[in-house]
């Protein structure tokens, strides 16, 4: 099926079969790699990307869903200067092997982009989708608090 | 004045995260080579039996299918996984062959490799493959397994595959004679390292130069070469593993596994690029699992709360076959189990035994945290029975300063000695009593507010790090002033490049920005040992520190020649080489690379050691433990990247607390997995464990290695399983609830207040 949509501000088109998942798609029909599969059932979240500024799971869709949709994935999200999420990870060493990476800083970036003034427990109950089995958490939450004040800063992005 | 680089020591932010946060990282799935197939593994789904037929043939008809291998594709003897740690003659009959041969012995062993255009084609394909097999009896847990319900290697005629024996003194004579002796049985789940990132390789076969490259390496790249190499009949210069961005291994990946060999020789005989990921659910059912540990074990101690020995016997449960480090659990399990405390008797026996479940591995602290939780919980029982008080009785036994170094348990069948190396145990468990403030939350013990009773626990525990034998670098330093640095070391995600830049830097006296590490794969160095063992910083470091001062001779020698002087005579200073007067700096010294390559040779062990302390909450109506403060304290001898070493803490701790409260491969009465799925395998996440606190020292240098440094980074979660039981105990110490197992999850400690309860009214 033929299927165009926007992905990190380029219309884009593609033939994929009704089963690619976005995921596959936006890894395999554009090489855009950043998005990463760890479970592919919807539990990890580390294919988070951004459907319209919502944080999905590009696992549990199917690239024919977003026929016309605005998708913005990590690479999207900068150029070459870090964003202040971004920014925020790499002070608070909130990576170690970074495969889970990609999937917080989509879905905190939906967050703070909808609530720039989230407490920490909004944060932690938000982040809870997401698994990352290497840095315990808590760094990825300092992070996220870290980052809030650009949010309000810029306002919703 | 002279001021020199200083990065050792500081929390430089990674250069790793550069790409990371933007999704520019590398990982295997994201590697492609042009006209690539897909490969799919067929698994079984019987835990127990034998192979009556595969017929491929309507698997091959489909569209798309290039191939489909099967055990007969591997001639007469289809090869084994060898043994990379304690290769031992007598392990040799429970070896893992590639594929299946014959019999299948778990749910998830590998039968046969589908090879198509697309990973789609090839899974459609896999269910077209017909494939017959006689069902046996499973044996699935130590009852079965002991009364032989089937024999996993009839040859060898017991499902005990061997029995390992930590020693030391005399313990029938010293428990003869003993004050107090406790015996109890205690029991650790199986569970895992469950990194995130699948396992997944690339291969390549190229027939004009005979030459095999396989993306994908992690960990022992070097050593998977050799088997391969080996396996596949090839020259050990025509195998190429390549280490890609590694989305953590904790122990687990990077090991051979039969995919390890099914890959490169699946593209070997098909001719083009095979890659292959495996999905989640076949991970759960292939990759390593770890600690499946029970035990029966008695501990004496004097009246006044001297240790005096620990015997009896513990069961590993090491599944269908035995893995590449299958048995550092198990002996570590023994020899490991007096921890950082004086126990002058000891006489464990720890028996491996074969079970159809899936074959275990190393996972970070392997062995470690089930002895702990056994040692802990017999600690804490002792100071309830000789009623001392259970910090005083830990701070009684530790092992002082002035006995260091102190010998462990000895071992057989595969000796290992070793022996504590240094340290100030009490100091760093005073520290930790402070830090975490334990006298003002010990008003706190066994009150009940809002519903949960309050509960406190500490223990002390140590890590042994830096396996040897050795680790080789090559260093370059590039004609423009650079410094390029391959190393055998490899990264699991750890920081390596970050680590390494900073040791590199301070050694050579050039800016941190101009290092380059290269790392893991190998064609950088001729033989390297990679990432296990918490090896790479004190393994890996200390060949950098070796290979600067030879790299800093090269140097001297080609600046002499330019300005004439005597080598010895040439200043090495701020990225140059001066001599009365005269200066050449590194950019442009040489018209060709400068290299030069050392090796770092070292047979002793790294012990770094700590103590933690936790604070939970417990509500006795459901079960459910709230962790309101974990703190842990560890002396490492010497901090490259104070921020990396703290991410290692908490991130170990808290995988830690997934094993004490949630993570479980539950299996059947017939060896089928139960857990195979993120949705029934829990791990932690960010809303579970909020309050988690490190504190690192650098109290006593290591005397081994020249950078004073001890492998570090497991140590977070060794002690936790303990800790957590303990405090749980306390908890509910007005039920006397006695926690002997783990995880610690609602149901079971529900069950135990519910025990408790009973108990009571009867009595
Ligand atoms: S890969 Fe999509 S949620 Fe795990
Ligand atoms: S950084 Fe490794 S899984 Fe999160």
């Amino acid at each position: 099926m033929q299927i165009e949509f926007n992905l990190n501000g380029q219309a884009v088109s593609a033939d994929v079969e009704p089963r690619t998942t976005l995921a596959d798609c936006i890894r395999n029909d554009f090489g855009q790699t950043g998005t990463h599969l760890a479970c592919e059932h919807g539990v990890c979240g580390a294919c988070t990307v951004l459907v319209n500024g919502e944080a999905v799971r590009s696992c549990l869709l199917l690239a024919v869903q977003v026929q016309n949709d605005k998708v913005v994935t990590i690479e999207g999200l900068s150029g070459d200067e870090l964003t202040p999420l971004q920014a925020a990870f790499r002070k608070h060493h909130a990576l170690q092997c970074g495969f889970c990476t990609p999937g917080f800083i989509t879905t905190a970036h939906a967050l703070l982009s909808h609530e720039p003034d989230a407490d920490e427990d909004r944060i932690r109950d938000v982040l809870s989708g997401n698994l990352c089995r290497c840095s315990g958490y808590v760094p990825i939450v300092e992070a996220v608090l870290e980052a809030r004040s650009s949010y309000r800063d810029s306002g919703s992005k | 004045m002279k001021v020199f680089n200083s990065y050792i020591g500081r929390p430089m932010e990674r250069v790793e995260d550069l790409r990371m946060v933007r999704g520019r990282g590398t990982y295997v799935a994201d590697v492609n080579r042009p006209n690539q197939l897909y490969a799919v593994i067929l698994r079984s789904s019987t835990a127990h039996g034998i192979i009556k037929s595969i017929d491929s043939s309507e698997a091959l008809a489909l569209a798309g299918v290039h191939h489909v291998l099967t055990a007969k594709d591997l001639g007469n003897e289809v090869p084994l996984i060898p043994l990379r740690l304690q290769p031992l003659p007598q392990l040799e009959p429970f070896h893992q062959p590639v594929l299946a041969d014959k019999k299948v012995r778990y749910v998830g062993e590998p039968i046969a490799v589908v090879i198509a255009e697309s990973a789609a084609i090839a899974e459609d394909a896999l269910e077209r493959i017909a494939l017959e097999i006689d069902p046996l009896p499973a044996v699935a847990t130590r009852a079965q397994a002991e009364a032989k319900r089937s024999v996993l290697f009839e040859g060898h005629g017991s499902n005990v595959a061997i029995t390992w024996k930590a020693f030391r003194g005399d313990a029938d004579e010293a428990f003869k004679t003993a004050d107090y002796v406790r015996r109890e049985t205690f029991r650790v789940q199986r569970h895992a390292a469950m990194f995130m990132e699948p396992r997944g390789f690339v291969a390549e076969w190229d027939e004009a130069a005979g030459k095999l490259t396989v993306w994908g390496a992690a960990k022992t790249a070097w050593y998977n070469r050799r088997t391969l190499a080996a396996q596949l009949g090839l020259e050990l210069e025509a195998v190429d593993l390549i280490e890609v961005d590694v989305g953590g291994g904790f122990g687990s990946r990077g090991e051979f596994y039969p995919e390890d060999y099914l890959i490169p020789a699946a593209a070997r005989i098909v001719g083009r690029p095979v890659k292959w990921t495996e999905d989640r659910r076949e991970h759960i059912m292939s990759a390593n699992h770890a600690r499946d540990v029970e035990c029966d074990v008695e501990f004496a101690a004097t009246r006044d709360g001297r240790f005096i020995g620990l015997r009896g016997q513990i069961w590993s449960d090491i599944g269908a076959y035995i893995r590449t480090n299958g048995s550092v659990g198990p002996r570590n399990v023994a020899q490991y189990m007096s921890g950082p405390y004086c126990m002058e008797h000891i006489d464990l026996k720890s028996s491996m035994l074969t079970t159809n479940k899936t074959p275990c591995g190393t996972y970070r602290g392997p062995g470690r945290y089930e002895t702990d939780f056994i040692r802990e919980r017999m600690i804490d029982l002792a100071a309830q029975d000789l009623k001392i008080d259970r910090v005083e009785l830990r701070r009684r036994n530790l092992v002082a300063d002035a006995q260091m170094p102190y010998t462990l348990a000895s071992i057989t069948p595969y000796d290992s000695s070793t022996e504590l190396d240094s340290g100030d145990y009490h100091a760093v468990f005073d520290r930790c009593l402070k830090e975490f403030g334990w006298e003002e939350r010990s008003k706190l013990r066994g009150q009940s507010i809002d519903g949960y009773y309050h509960g406190l626990a500490i223990g002390s525990f140590i890590e042994g790090g830096a396996a040897g034998p050795k680790e080789e670098v090559r260093l370059v330093l590039e004609t423009d002033g650079a410094l390029s640095v391959y190393m055998g070391s490899s990264s699991v995600g750890q920081g390596l490049e970050t680590i390494m830049a900073q040791i590199a830097a301070d050694a050579m006296e050039i800016p941190y920005e101009k290092i380059t590490i290269l790392h893991g794969s190998t064609s950088y160095v001729k033989d390297g040992y990679g990432a296990y063992h918490s090896r790479s910083t004190v393994m890996g470091g200390s060949a950098i520190l070796l290979g600067a001062e030879k790299l800093k001779e090269l140097i001297q020698q080609t600046a002499a020649q330019r300005l004439g002087c005597k080598s010895e005579e040439v200043v090495i200073d701020g990225e140059q080489a001066s001599f009365g007067g005269n200066h050449i700096a590194f950019a442009g010294l040489s018209e060709t690379p400068l290299e030069v390559e050392a090796a770092f040779f070292n047979k002793k062990y790294t012990w770094a050691y700590g103590t933690q302390a936790a604070h939970v909450a417990v509500d006795p109506g459901t079960g459910h433990v709230k962790v309101i403060d974990v703190m842990s304290v560890e002396d490492v001898g010497r901090m490259i990247n104070p921020l990396t070493l703290h991410g290692q803490a908490i991130g170990s701790i808290v995988q830690g607390l997934g094993g004490a409260f949630l993570e479980h491969l539950v299996y059947d009465d017939e060896g089928q997995l139960l857990t195979g799925s993120f949705a029934d395998y829990l791990m932690p996440t960010a809303s579970d464990f909020p309050s988690i606190r490190s504190v690192t020292l650098e109290l006593k240098p290591c005397p081994n290695n020249p950078l004073g440094a001890k492998g570090a980074g497991e140590g977070g979660l060794i002690p936790i399983g303990g800790l957590m039981a303990n405090a749980v105990a306390d908890a509910l110490s007005h039920l006397n609830v006695q926690p002997m197992e783990l995880p610690l999850s609602p149901p079971r400690i529900w069950q135990l207040v519910e025990e408790a309860e009973a108990a009571r009214a009867r009595a």
